[in-house]
């Protein structure tokens, strides 16, 4: 993978005196980050038949959660 | 909104209905592996998807690289390795592609099928996930326990195994059935192994006090001796949250499983568990999964800086104590007042009073709930 020189730099200059030791780890963080939240964006919760859910909440019911 | 479980869908590996009785049936005629109450208790919660997720026990890519980057192979966030060990003598006859039945008490547990069979080192391991190797770390004492191969495979859940709180043990499905079904939409998680002092409930209210709902999660199973043991944990809860919280705004449920003591690792993996069970926020203590001083104050804090991607957000919170000046409980980030006027809670003078049957001063703990733990005998596990 490669970048723009002037961002190499830009990024080069940012992390001084930061935690990051290298260009190539502060990229790795900020990736991971973005990653994720695009994969979250993109998941939908996974759906429950209607007897299933009338299940569990007559076992919430019975346990006096509800 | 109630956190995605992580790797993006919850885990559901329970047999029901006739192929749960083929299964049954089947298994008779596998290769048997008799588990003991800690590794049933990984099975159920594989199953059931608070490991999410994992749909069975770690094989060996995913195993070298839990210990190594606290990732699984797939790069997602995973601190612990999760594993079924047996004594190789056990393993002789058994090959990739065969399936075992997992039993637990004598009575079929579980279905797995064979993906790997692999050697694994002990200091290592203990390095690694514990820090230290020295056999005086609990977590460290109980990896001596363990057999010689470990065997990495899915697996699918044929029966519960028992639970003496039944009535409290709700599954991650379940909770996120619940919370939605109270409206929440954040939710912070509160890990527990301790009996609640005011410290305890000065932290999970602060957090409450932004979130819609407070899931008190104690954490069951084996522990160390001189612990406090689960039913006791239970009882002085259920009578803090009557007399001291908001009618609707705890759901006090157990998790069951090993508490490893392995401090920063294991606060990730705490984390990660919640989130499997809706929560979108997790209290992080000081010393969070300590034991002893085999880890810093705040080392549990400063891991969870390798995880951007984790999808729960740790709220950490400094020790709190009683401030005559403040005229309450107050943490070290709020309170500017020295020492003399603070009352910090020392856990170890109040087991002491506890063990000795001594009311414990109520900037301490509640009286209700010093009164509930003097009702045992002993309160400790042995």
């Amino acid at each position: 993978m490669s970048i723009p020189v002037t961002l190499y730099k830009r990024i080069q200059e940012l992390i001084k005196d930061t935690g990051f030791t290298s260009v190539s780890q502060f990229v790795v963080y900020v990736l991971r980050d973005v990653v994720a939240e695009m994969e979250r964006e993109k998941l939908q919760a996974e759906g429950l038949s209607e007897e299933e859910r009338e299940r569990i909440l007559e076992k919430l019911r019975r346990l006096g959660y509800i | 909104m109630v956190s995605q479980p992580h790797g993006g869908r919850l885990v559901r590996r329970v047999a029901h209905g006739r192929r749960r009785e083929r299964l049954l049936e089947e298994a008779q005629g596998m290769p048997q592996l008799e588990l003991d109450d800690t590794r049933a208790a990984d099975v159920a919660n594989i199953a059931h998807g608070a490991y999410s997720p994992l749909e069975g026990f770690l094989t060996e890519e995913d195993y070298e690289s839990v210990l190594l980057h606290m990732r699984l192979s797939n790069d997602l966030p995973w601190p612990i390795p999760i594993v079924l060990d047996t004594p190789s003598e056990a393993a002789r006859d058994w090959g990739v592609g065969d399936e075992i039945a997992l039993t637990h008490r004598g009575r079929m547990l579980a279905v797995m099928s064979v993906e790997d069979i692999y050697a694994w080192d002990r200091a290592e391991y203990a390095e690694r996930v514990y820090r230290t190797t020295d056999p005086g770390h609990p977590g460290v004492a109980k990896l001596g326990e363990m057999g010689g191969l470990l065997v990495g495979g899915r697996l699918e859940l044929l029966e519960e195994p028992p639970e003496p709180f039944q009535a409290l043990r709700l599954w991650p499905i379940e909770t996120r059935v619940l919370f939605r079904e109270r409206g929440w939409r954040t939710i912070v998680a509160f890990q527990t192994r301790n009996v609640p002092h005011l410290g305890h409930e000065y932290v999970q209210k602060a957090a409450l006090t932004f979130t819609d709902g407070l899931l008190i999660h104690p954490l069951v199973g084996w522990k160390k001796p001189g612990d406090f043991r689960d039913e006791v944990i239970i009882r002085a809860y259920e009578e803090l949250i009557r007399h001291y919280y908001p009618p609707n705004s705890v759901v006090l449920s157990v998790l069951r499983m090993q508490m490893r003591y392995a401090g920063p690792r294991e606060a990730v993996f705490h984390a990660i568990v919640r989130k499997n069970y809706g929560a979108t926020h997790f209290i992080v203590g000081r010393d969070h999964a300590g034991v002893g001083s085999y880890y810093g104050p705040y080392e549990a804090w400063d891991i969870f800086r390798e995880f951007p991607d984790l999808g729960i957000t740790p709220l950490f919170i400094r020790e709190s104590f009683y401030c005559t000046k403040c005229g309450g409980m107050v943490n070290e980030k709020i309170c500017p007042h020295g020492d003399e006027h603070r009352i910090r809670i020392s856990g170890t003078k109040l087991r002491s009073l506890l063990a000795n049957k001594q009311m414990p001063p109520e900037t301490m703990m509640r009286r209700e709930v010093a009164q509930v733990v003097m009702e045992f005998d002993n309160p400790f596990t042995e």
